[in-house]
This record gives structure tokens, C-alpha cells and sequence, in this order.
């Protein structure tokens, strides 16, 4: 494994940003030439492109059927409220 | 969403003139994300159900008033983020907690495994689902919120910010701090030896 230096703390904070696509292309040449070289951060990226990908693709929660179930009958009884409401 | 489809602010339009498929319909696209951000912050299925029902009757109730200076969208979130933060017993937490991770995030590993090659579906089952669950649950408020807007829902950094009542700036350090926390907790979990299958040859 590849010495932790100062340059790899610095790219650790950019990381997001880099992932993310907000850093400047001269930046991100920067970081791409470090990572060809250490490995330590290039398995930094990797695994938190990784668990962004994770979350991205699995991490919803589905409503569940019966909760789907009770909301429309709570808002069709809430527009009747509503509807009373108005023609009173 | 496919072309073909109308937008949230047509069906807000609608619905503003008393459609009630249109209303119905901007339920369904966004009922999910409502859900998951209250179960995330809430943790009890019965608690977000909660606000699901008050987010969605809010925005019945509301809708007439909603002028479109935000999206649909980051008006509805506002609504489920104002709901959640209620059921919440104890207010947000303050911004020292954050330090409290920081430790942890600041000492880097001498040794990381490299699992990012591994199929995703060898990576995903039920457990695994749990363990992303509990980290995501691990979490400060203040960045969990900002994680499952941002990663899960899919909100952008603008989005997040109006919804959050922040700065743009603020979700981004926040967002980071939040993926590096997780990838930690996931690295301990999936960079396990048990579950490296290279180097069997
Ligand atoms: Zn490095």
C-alpha cells in the first residue's frame, strides 16, 4: 500500500465534489493523475462511488400497500371535508 | 419521466382547478419519496405513515396557495420535512454533533479493500439492505437529512438546500461528510474477508 500524504487528505475532502461533477477540469485531470498513482485513493473513489451507487439504486423505500391504501381513503375523506366546508 | 408525460406544474394546474385524477396522480409520483425520507429520519413505519397522510393532506389543503416559486416537489418536501421535524421528540440535532463522526472520517486507513468490483447482485440481499439501513440510521440529523434527499430521492443540491432551509454550500459539506461516513460503515461490512472471492485462484 501506497504512503497516505498530504495530496491524498486534500483529494479525500474533493471527492464528492470530484464524483459529483463540480470541479474544474483542470482539477480533475489533478486528482485522475494522483489516483493513477495510489492506490489507496483510487479504492477511496471506487468504494464511495460504490456506495453512492448502492443508495442511489436501492436505498428507496417502497410505500407499503396497505399504507398506499390508507392515504387514498384519508384524502378522499379529506375532500369531502373540503367539499362540506365549502357549501357551508 | 417520459416525454409524453405532463409535468408536476400542469397537474398542479389541474388539480388547482379541481382535478382529482391530477392530484391523485402527483400522489403517486411522489408518494415514495415522502415515504422514504420520513421512514429514514423516523425509523418507525407508523411515524412516516404519519406523515405521509399529513404531507399529502397539507398539500390537498395547500394547494390552492401554491404560487410555483419553488417546484412542486421542494414545496412538497418542505411539507414532509416541517411534518417530520414535528414527530421528531427532540429538535435537529446541533451542528456539534457533527463533530462527533469527524474523528472517524479524518483517520484514514492504512489498508482499504477494494470491494467496488464486486456485482451489485452479489452485494445486494436482505441483509445487506439492513446494514445500509442501520448506517444511513447511524447518521447525525443534520446529515441524514441532507444524505437522503440528496442520494436517495435523487433531489439536487438546490433542491435539498430549499427543502433543508440551507445553504447550497452547507448540503455539500454535509453530503460529503455523510458518504464518507457510510462508505465506512459499508467498507467494514462488505470489505470483510468473508466476502472477498478474488484471489481464490
Ligand atoms: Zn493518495
Amino acid at each position: 500500500m501506497d504512503h497516505i500524504t498530504e495530496t491524498c487528505r486534500e483529494i479525500k475532502d474533493k471527492l464528492s465534489a470530484y464524483l459529483d461533477g463540480e470541479l474544474e477540469t483542470a482539477l480533475c485531470a489533478e486528482i485522475e493523475q494522483h489516483l493513477r498513482g495510489c492506490d489507496n485513493c483510487r479504492v477511496m473513489v471506487d468504494t464511495l462511488n460504490k456506495t453512492i451507487t448502492l443508495y442511489r439504486n436501492y436505498g428507496q423505500d417502497e410505500v407499503p400497500p396497505d399504507a398506499h391504501t390508507r392515504l387514498t381513503r384519508v384524502l378522499n375523506l379529506e375532500r369531502l371535508k373540503m367539499k362540506i366546508q365549502q357549501s357551508t | 419521466m417520459k416525454p409524453d408525460q405532463p409535468r408536476d406544474e400542469d397537474l398542479v394546474r389541474q388539480a388547482q382547478a379541481g382535478d382529482e385524477t391530477a392530484f391523485t396522480e402527483l400522489v403517486h409520483r411522489h408518494e415514495r419519496h415522502v415515504y422514504t425520507l420520513a421512514l429514514r429520519m423516523l425509523r418507525e413505519p407508523a411515524d412516516a405513515e404519519d406523515v405521509l397522510q399529513e404531507t399529502f393532506i397539507s398539500a390537498l389543503r395547500g394547494l390552492k396557495h401554491f404560487r410555483g416559486d419553488a417546484t412542486f416537489a421542494t414545496w412538497l418536501y418542505r411539507i414532509a420535512y416541517n411534518a417530520t421535524l414535528m414527530k421528531l421528540r427532540h429538535p435537529p440535532a446541533p451542528a456539534s454533533l457533527d463533530a462527533a463522526i469527524e474523528n472517524d472520517e479524518n483517520a484514514m486507513p492504512r489498508e482499504l479493500t477494494d470491494w467496488s468490483h464486486d456485482p451489485e447482485a452479489a452485494l445486494m440481499n436482505k441483509e445487506t439492505r439492513r446494514v445500509m439501513d442501520a448506517a444511513v440510521a447511524a447518521l447525525p440529523e443534520s446529515m441524514r437529512s441532507v444524505f437522503v434527499l440528496r442520494d436517495i430521492d435523487g433531489l439536487s443540491t438546490d433542491e435539498t438546500a430549499a427543502v433543508l432551509d440551507i445553504s447550497p454550500e452547507a448540503v455539500k459539506v454535509r453530503l460529503h461528510r455523510a458518504r464518507l461516513a457510510l462508505r465506512e460503515k459499508l467498507s467494514s461490512y462488505f470489505g470483510a474477508p468473508r466476502l472477498t472471492t478474488k484471489g481464490a485462484s
